[in-house]
């Protein structure tokens, strides 16, 4: 055992299916395509994995395109032998399943775990319309707090943050905006990858239709239908990656305070505030030594405010921190989602970014890369739930 | 103009819960408070989570609160209910003692965080929904 788990596991391998919108092709089909190419990223045969997980799995959720096929179905689809399998939602947001295969390698448990992340909710929303979107006659568990007042959409539960931190903090919408501009402007630098590549000005985005106060239809991720995957190897197999492994640092999965929508103590922030403290109190690297940022996006609100509780700036100065959009960009002071995020690469819930920081890391971005990448912060979840990675390039 | 309340997810029947759909019936809003540290707790659980004690029963609480924050949902999740204010309102009796609910009674854009407000009661789905309507200096 190492001085931290952390150290136990690289990411060996990491691949994306086709990304986009009304595919029509199964879930299953889509991860399958991710799968042999990550395996063959990593330099393994599938006779090598060993471990299958996935967030949240097929049993969580199937009727919006949200879960992904189930871990059985890809190890019946692929033949695999496996010595451990999970999927589950209840984790430190998406990337809890990384850190779930992670602990499996460290204890032992499989030396290589196929990690993936499937969404058909493009098609699942053209198929099933408004129903799709509204749910159920009853609301349960804490859904009963929010639904029954028209508290429909995640939009709804994350337009009152961004709505309190511009009166706490005077945060304006042309500084949440550069978000989506930036991130317009790097989606085109991965046309094979990103939904919308089009050019974005500042007026379209405040030209944009309203959706939820203070939050416009720029401010939202879009559904698509995409996997991606990677692989959780053992760090003895890093030597024998054909394209790099990429070391994790450390990983933020701490729940702290009352993680919910509305209770959360201080609205201007969220979950996110417990994962950033946990992951720098398990690494020596500090805010100014991260080289790039992919920062949840499900909407620009949440990058903002994984913005604040990593440190890169002051509770409550985001919005000076975005002002302009230079900070951000691929030349400033923390280059930001790089693929053009979810806002513009689609909402591959957090996996899309896990992947572009391994890419980035591996020097491998092309014309979007950042220079002498070395240390990248992948963040996922807003909300009542939140993660987080650091990732390192072998040296 | 089709009533939102019955077009959106009705609460469910958690026992737990129940008291609190049915506070309204008298006009009273109600959440549980801790009988021996007098904690104020929202959800419903049944015991009180700073001193875990189980004696814990509904309470009425004024009525009174302040807009903590909101959002003017415009976007048509379910066509002739919008735009609609969902806000989340903080109570005097304790800090971060907080509901998620509607606004109503005023123009949308009359809105603003900090503005006092008062509960009323709609009854649908048999619930009284608590909603709150900006409060007459």
């Amino acid at each position: 055992m190492s001085d931290k788990f952390e150290q136990d596991a690289v990411i060996s391998g990491v691949a994306r299916s086709a990304i986009g919108r009304r595919l029509g092709r199964s879930a299953l089909d889509l991860t399958i395509d991710a799968a042999v190419a990550a395996i063959a990223d990593a330099g393994l045969t599938r006779e090598d994995i060993d471990g299958i997980c996935t967030y949240p799995g097929g049993s969580a959720d199937v009727t919006f395109g949200y879960a992904g096929p189930p871990p059985q179905e890809v190890q019946d689809a692929l033949r695999l032998n496996l010595t451990w399998f999970q999927g589950s939602a209840e984790l430190p947001g998406q990337l809890g399943a990384v850190v779930a295969a992670m602990m499996a390698v460290s204890t032992g448990l499989c030396r290589h775990v196929l990690v993936y992340r499937t969404v058909t909710e493009s098609s699942a929303q053209g198929g099933g319309g408004r129903a799709a979107v509204l749910g159920s006659e009853r609301a349960h568990s804490y859904g009963v707090w929010s639904a029954p007042f028209g508290g429909t959409s995640p939009v709804n539960w994350l337009a009152p943050v961004a709505m309190r931190h511009m009166h706490e903090f005077g945060t304006t919408r042309e500084q949440l905006g550069q978000l989506a501009v930036t991130f317009r402007r790097h989606a085109a630098l991965d046309p094979d990858g990103a939904v919308f590549t089009t050019p974005l000005t500042l007026d379209d985005y405040l030209a944009a239709r309203m959706i939820s106060t203070p939050l416009c239809l720029l401010d939202c991720d879009v559904p698509v239908d995409g996997s991606t995957a990677l692989i959780v190897s053992t760090a003895a197999h890093a030597p024998n990656t054909p394209t790099g492994a990429v070391r994790i640092e450390a990983v933020g999965t701490a729940a702290r305070g009352r993680l919910s929508w509305d209770q959360y103590e201080n609205l201007t922030s969220m979950a996110a505030q417990g994962a950033a403290a946990h992951l720098w109190s398990r690494t020596d690297l500090r805010p100014a030594d991260v080289d790039l940022a992919q920062l949840y996006d499900g909407f620009s609100i949440l990058a903002l405010v994984w913005l604040e509780a990593l440190g890169f700036c002051g509770h409550g100065e985001g919005g000076a921190f975005l002002e302009g959009g230079a900070n951000i960009a691929l030349s400033g002071r923390l280059p930001l989602n790089t693929n053009g995020g979810q806002l513009s690469g689609g909402r591959l819930h957090g996996y899309g970014l896990i992947q572009e920081a391994v890419v980035q890391l591996r020097h491998a971005a092309g014309p979007r890369q950042v220079r002498d990448a070395e240390v990248a912060l992948v963040s996922n979840g807003g909300g009542p739930i939140a993660g987080a990675l650091l990732l390192t390039r072998d040296r | 103009m089709r009533d939102p309340l019955l077009h959106r997810p009705a609460p469910s029947d958690d026992p737990s819960g129940r008291f609190f759909w049915q506070s309204g019936e008298d006009g009273v809003l109600r959440f549980l408070r801790c009988t021996d540290c007098g904690y104020w707790l929202h959800p419903p659980s049944s015991r009180c989570p700073r001193c875990l004690s189980a004696d814990v029963a509904p309470q009425p609480v004024s009525g009174q609160a302040t807009v903590h924050t909101f959002t003017v949902n415009v976007q048509s999740w379910t066509p002739g209910q919008e735009p609609y204010v969902y806000a989340v309102v903080e109570f005097p009796e304790q800090d971060g003692l907080r509901l998620s609910t509607n606004v109503i009674g005023c123009p949308v854009d009359e809105v603003h965080i900090g503005q006092a407000v008062r509960v009323t009661f709609i009854h649908r789905n048999d619930a009284y929904y608590p909603v709150f309507v900006p409060e007459v200096s």
